[in-house]
């Protein structure tokens, strides 16, 4: 697997943090590798071990342990909805299964719900720690609160088309 | 009398035209106490901190003072770390948000302070996966700090060398218990570790000593070096001193984040007053005082507190008398439940949660996390058998105090405190 120049110099950049030991930087080195590339491969999880003179299991764990890490690609948009109880009291499973709706996303409840056209991945996820502004949602990197209605669910995915 | 906010670390948050650039912190006298602080000994602020009698704000309420004093930097040859605790992972919590997003010069104003007085000179931040708006924010603000030498080689001239990095974690609750964040900084699976050493501060980051705080204590030490420690244990309570951060949500008319001096006011007057009472017209069900994990309050109980039996309105806000009767103050999230709901799916969905971050080092945890999530989602779905609510509870007894870290206690507490208010509720679900 050929990296860009570019890509490759993000994720040296990213080993100089940790001047002590660069095992450290195998969680920073994921995230980056994820938002490149959407998912962790088997190939990434060599890459990344080569370059931090790690043996790949120990890579690979940290990929299996960590939600965020994905060894699969999602839809092209990731909509995550706050499951925990003060979203849930403010009405996150009807927002879940709304967008669900919306999108035609398919799949069980507690996992990763794609749409057919692969556009969207709606999916419940563990406290987002934004409590009082229940419920919240958020569409790849941004965060959307009190998302309690059909129009303000409707309107975060047409951010996302 | 309605209490009032004392907004110091709040002071800007939520202010119209305040922005979370070094320009506009600056403008309101940003990095005077860094300046000040740096002509200072280290062991000067340390003990100012001590005299503050500043409790930790994660959930522990550990002495900050004392955490520090563990620390020698004449005695140890390695070299010193500090971590800040971003990890903001508590159901119920979301104060270290509004810091990291809209005030983040305070924290590493702050973490600098610390640093300094630590003799510290490699810090990061951990913050947690979900904020990747938080974590851009903080590297700018760091950028921004180190361009102006607030950060960096020879801090302000001062002779003194400090790097923050912010490292990201990803979706890991079990990440904000220290040592599983020190084995996650690693870059290892964030197990817990066994205990003793009980501090960091003894074996902590790369087997050096370290300092775990978080965000909102980190804050805490830049107002602390700015009005003395002295001054400082005057607000609040004895023992409980300084302002703390409460956020409130579920079913209150204005759910939000208010800054209190602690103790300054009840819990009635935290529900009824500054967040408008109960909502859609509805009555006080039960209250998870500080965070997901702490015991939940019936509302119609009577508690012990010291020599007098009260309510459930007349708990005063502080670390010490939730703590005497019998819950904690933690992460100062307030969730409130209404008297429509269900406390068997409210503990359902609660224990959801913890079979999920269970990091499955130890076995009670793992395995009893994951049964109890499934006991009760069957009663919440109907089917229910004579012995499930007694079971239930035996679960739960069988994993508080026979795991590693505190996550054992943190999800059999909701079980056996939901089970002890409302058992009637568990028991009415058998037919």
């Amino acid at each position: 697997m050929n990296l860009t120049p570019e890509f490759e110099k993000k994720l040296d950049e990213a080993v100089t943090h940790y001047p002590v030991s660069k095992r450290s930087a195998a969680l920073p080195l994921l995230h980056l590798w994820q938002e490149e590339y959407g998912f962790i491969s088997d190939a990434a999880v060599e890459l990344v071990a080569a370059k931090l003179d790690m043996q790949p299991v120990h890579i690979l764990e940290l990929v299996t342990f960590y939600p965020m890490f994905r060894r699969v690609p999602v839809g092209k948009h990731h909509i995550k909805v706050c499951r925990t109880l003060s979203c849930a009291l403010g009405g996150s499973h009807e927002t879940h299964a709304c967008l669900k709706k919306l999108t035609a996303a398919d799949g069980d409840p507690h996992g990763p719900c794609t749409s057919s056209d692969g556009k969207y991945t709606v999916e419940f996820v563990e406290c987002l720690a934004s409590c009082d502004k229940a419920p919240v949602v958020m569409g790849d990197d941004d965060l959307y609160e009190n998302v309690n209605t059909e129009g303000k669910a409707q309107a975060i995915l047409g951010k996302y088309s | 009398m309605p209490a009032t906010q004392r907004r110091i670390l709040f002071k800007h948050i939520d202010e119209a035209g305040y922005t979370n650039d070094l320009a506009c912190y600056l403008k309101n006298g940003g990095y005077a106490e860094l300046r000040r602080a740096l002509t200072l000994e280290p062991q000067f602020i340390k003990d100012e901190v001590k005299q503050s009698q500043l409790r930790g704000r994660g959930g522990a309420g550990f002495s900050c003072g004392v955490k520090w004093g563990f620390i020698d930097a004449k005695k140890t040859a390695r070299p010193i770390y500090l971590i800040c605790n971003a990890d903001e992972s508590e159901p119920g919590t979301f104060k270290d948000r509004q810091i990291i997003h809209q005030d983040p010069h305070q924290l590493i104003e702050g973490m600098t302070i610390a640093c300094f007085a630590n003799s510290v000179h490699l810090a990061y931040i951990y913050i947690r996966g979900e904020f990747p708006e938080g974590a851009r924010i903080l590297e700018r603000a760091i950028s921004e700090a180190k361009a102006k030498n607030f950060l960096g080689k020879n801090i302000l001239g001062a002779g003194y060398d400090l790097e923050i990095y912010v490292h990201r974690g990803a979706g890991a609750y079990i990440c904000g218990e220290e040592t599983g964040l020190i084995e996650s900084i690693e870059g290892k699976r964030p197990y817990p570790r066994i205990k003793p050493p009980y501090f960091p501060a003894v074996l902590g980051l790369y087997q050096c000593p370290t300092i775990v705080n978080n965000v909102e204590t980190l804050c805490n030490v830049k107002h602390i070096v700015s009005m003395g420690g002295e001054a400082y244990a005057k607000i609040g309570t004895p023992n409980n001193t300084g302002t703390r951060l409460i956020g409130v949500s579920g079913d209150v008319q204005r759910p939000g984040c208010y800054e209190f001096e602690c103790g300054a006011l009840t819990l009635g007057e935290l529900i009824y007053e500054v967040c408008g009472g109960i909502r859609n017209g509805n009555k006080l069900k039960a209250v998870i005082p500080g965070g997901s994990s702490s015991k939940i309050l019936r509302a119609d109980a009577r508690f012990k507190l010291r020599d007098k039996e009260i309510g459930i309105s007349d708990i005063p806000l502080d670390f010490d008398s939730f703590a005497a009767i019998g819950t904690m103050s933690g992460s100062g999230g307030v969730i409130v439940m209404d008297d429509t709901r269900d406390m068997v799916d409210c503990l359902a969905n609660l224990s959801e949660f913890y079979a999920h971050e269970s990091c499955g080092q130890c076995t009670p945890c793992r395995e009893g996390s994951q049964w109890m999530k499934k006991i009760i989602h069957r009663m919440s779905s109907g089917v229910v058998r004579q012995e499930d609510t007694a079971l239930l509870k035996s679960v739960a007894d069988n994993i508080a105090g026979r795991t590693i870290c505190a996550f054992g206690e943190a999800c059999a507490w909701p079980v056996q405190s939901f089970i002890a208010a409302f058992r009637e509720e568990f028991e009415a679900k058998v037919r």
